[in-house]
């Protein structure tokens, strides 16, 4: 199976950093950040990934996205079953995750028995803690009111929150809601002026994780894959030294590093969709049977404290 | 006697019968179909395909009922900019119909993907 890590450290990688990042890596690429700039080497089979006690104050979390419950089309005809291997690949990591994220598509029509379906997965299978924010998906019929009523508990708006976690501090963003016509994912004026006021007091050493449904930056805006308004909130994060944008929307992992900011997009755990502009639109690809796993996926993330460094690994289910 | 002025009276009612364009319908030959007047369509359909509308700007007359049916693999919405009509969220192969009775320029989107925009110019 493919894993693929970032591993973004603002010191460069010296020989000790770089060993550390193959031990994590297991196999696959390793993809080293220094400085903004990004290098890739080839790995050797490691079989088992080597450090599997991190020091204290370390810790993994894992990121699912658009499980899109309910779609049965002919991308795949069973998206429970693929989200199932995701969670056990999940389960199978070297270091437990602390908690996951799940940045949206949950359902695919906002129907409850598709949200419940998705609570009694995750349910059984005893994943812990799980942190949503929604996707365009999950907000039909009653403007997101069902969402909140089940994953609003704590948050702001249409779901917007905050949490800090051995030191990082969590900020899930909803850019999903209000969107005007001919424009991308929009996060708003109230939840922008709340994003400022709550980073206000953060010392900039802090390590920032934001994520969101849709795309942060421009993916590509022909296919909706970017926000409006994403610019202003990147100018909140600017003077952070570690920040790591988290996002799904676009079924495929992607990643950009901007300075001190990584951005990272995950793979669906339902259908993967085409690369931009390499189809006629974004929708379901369908691929065969055999192939569907490659393209389907999670991501882990370790938080090193020594290094303020965030190692992201992408996962497939082949 | 009266049969006379009784023959002469039906044969102008059948005169007058043969005159309407419905009896003249049915008697018309096989195969040749009698032509009534040209009237615009009172119903137009939208097909939604690849994140587009099929006609992204329509004109129709008064009272004309469009109907939207999306043939994509995900779901769609159809929202006036106006608020004027909104549909739910449309599965795959369902449709949204809206009948467009007052004149106007009526913009819509889809609320989940908004770079998809039309317009129905109802005149």
């Amino acid at each position: 199976m493919a894993d693929s890590i970032i591993h973004p450290d603002d010191d460069g990688v010296d020989r000790r950093g770089f060993l550390r990042c193959m031990a994590w890596a297991g196999t696959g690429m390793a993809w080293i950040a220094g400085a903004g700039i990004l290098k890739s080497a080839p790995l050797p089979r490691l079989g088992q990934a080597a450090d599997s006690s991190l020091a204290k104050g370390d810790f993994v979390f894992a990121q699912l996205s658009d499980s899109h419950i309910g779609f049965a089309k002919d991308a795949n005809k069973d998206v429970v079953s693929t989200l199932q291997a995701a969670i056990g690949r999940i389960q199978s990591l070297p270091v437990a995750p602390d908690f996951l994220i799940h940045t949206g598509d949950l359902t695919h029509l906002s129907k409850p028995e598709e949200f419940d379906t998705l609570q009694q997965v995750l349910l059984s299978a005893r994943v812990g803690q799980v942190f949503y924010v929604p996707g365009e998906h999950d907000v039909l019929a009653d403007d997101g009111r069902q969402y909140l009523e089940r994953y609003g508990k704590g948050t702001k708006g249409s779901g917007w929150f905050s949490f800090d976690h051995k030191g990082v501090h969590f900020i899930g963003l909803v850019n999903v809601v209000n969107l005007k016509a001919g424009g991308l994912g929009n996060l708003g004026a109230e939840q922008l002026e709340w994003l400022e006021k709550d980073l206000k007091s953060r010392a900039s050493s802090t390590p920032i994780v934001v994520f969101a449904h849709i795309p942060l930056w421009s993916v590509y805006p022909d296919w909706g894959w970017g926000t409006d308004d994403s610019a202003q909130a990147l100018r909140y994060l600017k003077r952070f030294g570690s920040v790591t944008v988290m996002n799904g929307h676009i079924h495929q992992t992607l990643q950009k590093i901007e300075g001190h900011v990584t951005f990272h997009t995950a793979a669906s755990t339902a259908f993967p969709q085409p690369a931009p502009g390499a189809a006629p639109s974004p929708g379901p690809m369908t691929v065969p049977a055999a192939q569907l796993g490659s393209l389907l996926g999670l991501t882990d993330v370790t938080f090193v404290r020594r290094s303020h460094a965030l190692a992201i690994v992408d996962h497939t289910l082949a | 006697m009266n049969t006379l002025r009784t023959g002469t009276y039906a044969l102008a009612i059948i005169a007058l019968l043969g005159t309407s364009p419905a009896l003249r319908a049915s008697y018309a030959p096989a195969g040749q179909e009698a032509k009534p007047a040209k009237e615009p369509p009172k119903a137009v359909a939208i097909d939604i395909d690849n994140f587009k509308f099929g006609v992204v700007s329509l004109n129709v007359a008064a009272g004309t009922t469009v109907t939207w049916t999306n043939r994509d693999d995900v779901p769609h919405t159809i929202v006036s900019l106006t608020k004027v009509f909104k549909s739910p969220a449309l599965d795959t192969g369902d449709p949204f119909s809206f009948t467009f009775k007052d004149a106007g320029t009526f913009e819509y989107y889809c609320s989940m993907h908004p770079r998809m925009t039309g317009k129905i110019v109802v005149k």
